[in-house]
């Protein structure tokens, strides 16, 4: 179908593709620690090699009323509906921060089920909607 | 269709066909416009900052759309070495580049408000960082190599490895936990963005698809008629 100059062009660029596509899927496959942004809970919780010291990310969705506020100093209770972190954190929160929503916080582990924050980020979903219809289907829930 | 994109088909192109687009293109943005600032509802947490989204989403669209093109051009250009294949890639690219830098700066004044953080080095913000830094690479190398031919390779290389890139972009938000969410938008599924806010998104999106052919066709006789110049003047030298 090709002529003789261009199928060998084509085996080679399939090739090298092949090679560096392999390339790329090791180094992202090594690095899967750096690349996700936080850690479940679960994944805490079955992770061998916590480092207490260090700064980590963990994320999940806020406990419904887990929220408990108290001057400056805020408690809440992340989890991934199997299991919890709990989560004391002193600062301002972000608007979109509340119970029931994904957040991600920053800080170090004290123990496996209490971490202390210094950086609460909110995680927005991908649902949009007005106002009214997110009344409607929770009228609907209900 | 694709004919007419050949040299002596393009510098055929009127003006009337361009202008006949900007018309095209005013009337649609002012639809765009007028709809996802004014008639589309808030979001129900996010409030006003979901307009931000409407320029946002169809910008990142663009500069995913352009760099594959570019991808499926350098391949064609290094097998086929067909002429008109780096003119084109060459043409889009700036637009592409626009685009994501535009795409990066909305997403992190979409961020603030919402995450509590203009950046965040995720999987999806640091690809669509070397997303541009590809583009950049791409166009300054037409920029600083003088000699078409060496220029012609290189570009062309960095555009295949850069195609690399591209699924890892749009799958990175389900690879791995990211902050950035997953898409509303998808081919197998419901969207899960209500439909009141996708039809400005839509409006919004083919806006900009009508303007960066705008673009690409000017840049596109520019570059061709270069070529032709070129051609006449090393003609006249031998002469």
């Amino acid at each position: 179908m090709f002529s003789k100059k261009i199928k060998p062009r084509i085996f080679l660029l399939l090739f090298l593709s092949l090679v560096f596509a392999i390339i790329i899927l090791l180094i992202l496959k090594s690095l899967e620690n750096n690349v996700v942004y936080f850690f479940s809970p679960t994944e805490i919780n079955e992770k061998t090699d916590i480092s207490f010291n260090k700064k980590i990310r963990i994320g999940g969705l806020v406990k419904m009323n887990s929220v408990k506020k108290n001057e400056q100093i805020i408690n809440f209770i992340i989890t991934d509906l199997k299991n919890e972190i709990i989560v004391s954190y002193n600062g301002l929160v972000p608007n979109l921060f509340s119970e029931g929503k994904g957040v991600v916080a920053e800080g170090k582990l004290k123990d496996k089920k209490y971490f202390i924050a210094n950086k609460i980020l909110a995680k927005h979903d991908e649902n949009y909607m007005p106002p009214e219809v997110s009344e409607a289907l929770e009228k609907k829930d209900n | 269709m694709f004919k007419n994109l050949f040299p002596n088909k393009i510098l055929l192109l009127k003006n009337n066909t361009i202008n006949n687009l900007i018309i095209l293109l005013i009337v649609v943005l002012t639809t765009g416009i007028i709809y996802s600032l004014l008639l589309s509802p808030p979001d129900y947490i996010q409030g006003d900052s979901v307009r931000i989204m409407y320029v946002h989403v169809p910008s990142s669209f663009i500069a995913l759309g352009c760099f594959g093109f570019i991808g499926l051009a350098s391949i064609c250009n290094l097998i086929f070495k067909i002429k008109i294949m780096p003119l084109l890639a060459k043409s889009i690219a700036p637009i592409g580049c626009i685009f994501s830098l535009i795409s990066i700066v909305t997403g992190s004044l979409w961020g603030k408000p919402t995450w509590g953080a203009w950046w965040a080095w995720d999987a999806r913000l640091t690809s669509m960082v070397i997303l541009l830094l590809f583009y950049l690479g791409y166009i300054l190398t037409w920029r600083f190599i003088y000699d078409f031919e060496k220029a012609n390779k290189i570009s062309s290389i960095i555009g295949i490895i850069g195609l690399f890139n591209l699924p890892v972009i749009k799958y990175s938000v389900n690879w791995w936990n990211t902050l950035h969410q997953p898409s509303s938008i998808s081919l197998t599924s419901a969207p899960t963005i209500h439909y009141s806010m996708l039809i400005p998104l839509m409006t919004m999106f083919f806006a900009m698809a009508i303007y960066s052919l705008i673009i690409f066709l000017m840049r596109y006789k520019t570059e061709i008629m270069k070529l032709k110049v070129d051609k006449k003047n090393k003609n006249n030298l031998k002469c």
